[in-house]
């Protein structure tokens, strides 16, 4: 069936069978490799996108659902070509990734947390990113990212002025 | 990990989702799909149409009748979440909704689907049946309605009838000294329970329980409420070893599942260990303590 679908802000017509997942459609059929498949059951959380904003799992979404709803994936996080957004920023300057097979989940996870709740607490940001799985950091540095993103987001980390 | 294949529709209002039941009893309603799409990606649910309901806006909705508080069947479970009038109205949904999923399930998953599905260790479940919700369905072109405790007759099974749709869940709000309390124990923080217990209560002026509902889930195929525990503990002070031998005694009765991850005996066991507990929150929670 000719869906239609919004992803990072520009609209695409695409042809899907209906059992096609939003994962699949988009990494398939619009090459945006971002969203990575995991367990495709929903257990993993390696597939999250945005959904109009929220975090949620892609791979319990067949394709025909999300039309009419904005979907953002990793590739729409970042402000221009070749810049990365403060949550990813924040990645790499905590260590928060290794093999980055669960990255893009957990920035996405991070950015839909911090939509919401711009001065989290550290159990806030666990919960946030529970459903998340990560087999490399141990997650210590990811919850320091995402802190530390929130930090900088607030301008709270600015210079002091002289 | 691919689902087979089947067809979707998008109807604009009930009776339209209804008629394409009708039509294909191999037919599902899907609204948020966080149980239903693992289904089918497992491949242990094949149906030939999905009916999506998701987007069906008289479906969508939190609203306050005076004496209870009616949600619309594709209402998300992070609306509830959020939401003030449950959290002042319904605080024991309040309490428990935390418990189901992850932030990113809840995103999607909607309050009515979960109640419809029926998984005997679904936290919504045992919410309706503890507060004695009324489910309301459309079928045949007629709304009726239901006692929750009336619409589980097995593990995900219910006496919604074929090409029926659920519609609405009121749960009645409770007046007074109102406290409320939530356990359960599952293998990592969000995963299924293996036995859940949820306990509303009043306390009179003197202290004493004026009413209480006390349910318990993942235990037996559908969640209970133990009426003869809850008819023992109405008067008393609540005090520990009262509790401990109502809930004793209700759970005696029970049939407890048994499985991989728990035995009968742990699942009776726990089931009085967390009914205490929860009993002992709402109390605390009754009196302006936690």
């Amino acid at each position: 069936m000719r869906i239609k679908l919004n992803v990072n802000g520009k609209e695409h017509e695409v042809d899907v069978e209906p059992r096609t997942t939003l994962l699949d459609c988009l990494r398939d059929v619009l090459n945006l490799k971002g969203a990575h498949a995991g367990c495709e059951h929903g257990v993993c959380g390696a597939c999250t996108v945005l959904y109009d904003g929220v975090a949620v799992r892609s791979c319990l979404i067949f394709a025909p659902q999300a039309e009419g709803s904005a979907i953002t994936t990793i590739e729409g996080v970042t402000p221009a070509p070749g810049e990365l957004s403060p949550v990813q920023d924040a990645f790499c300057e905590t260590h928060g990734l290794q093999c980055g097979y669960c990255t893009p989940a957990m920035v996405l996870a991070a950015h839909s947390l911090l939509a919401g709740n711009p001065e989290p607490t550290r159990e806030e940001i666990v919960e946030a990113i529970s459903g998340n799985i990560c087999r490399c950091t141990g997650y210590a540095q990811i919850v320091e990212a995402i802190a530390l993103a929130a930090e900088r987001m607030r301008g709270v980390n600015r210079p002091t002025e002289l | 990990m691919k689902a087979a294949p089947f067809e979707y529709s998008r109807p604009a209002t009930v009776d339209e989702a209804c008629a394409l039941l009708a039509a294909d009893a191999n037919a599902r309603v899907i609204a948020g799909g966080q149980t239903l799409v693992p289904m089918m990606a497992m491949r242990l649910a094949r149906p030939t149409r999905l009916v999506d309901i998701a987007r069906i806006a008289d479906l969508s909705y939190i609203k306050d009748d005076g004496d209870g508080v009616a949600i619309g069947a594709a209402t998300r479970q992070c609306l509830a979440e959020r939401s003030a009038l449950v959290k002042a109205k319904l605080p024991l949904l309040a309490r428990a909704i935390p418990w189901i999923g992850h932030t990113a399930t809840r995103a999607r998953g909607t309050v009515g689907g979960s109640i419809a599905n029926g998984d005997p260790a679904a936290e919504l479940p045992l919410i309706a049946v503890t507060l004695a919700a009324t489910l309301s369905y459309r079928a045949d072109g007629a709304t009726e309605e239901m006692p929750a405790d009336e619409f589980y007759i097995g593990p995900t099974i219910t006496n919604l009838p074929a090409g029926g749709i659920l519609t609405a869940v009121r749960f009645p709000v409770w007046s007074g000294k109102v406290g409320t309390g939530f356990h359960e124990v599952n293998a990592r923080s969000s995963d299924f329970a293996f036995v859940s217990a949820a306990v509303q209560l009043a306390l009179a002026e003197d202290g004493s329980c004026e009413r209480i509902a006390i349910g318990i889930g993942a235990v037996t195929d559908f969640p209970v409420r133990l009426a003869s525990a809850e008819e023992a503990l109405t008067g008393t002070k609540l005090d520990e070893t009262a509790v401990r031998d109502a809930l004793h005694a209700a759970l005696a009765d029970l049939e407890p599942m048994e499985d991989l991850h728990a035995s009968a005996e742990y699942r009776r066991r726990t089931a009085l260990v967390l009914g205490a507990r929860a009993i002992a929150d709402a109390k605390a929670n009754a009196q302006g303590n936690a």
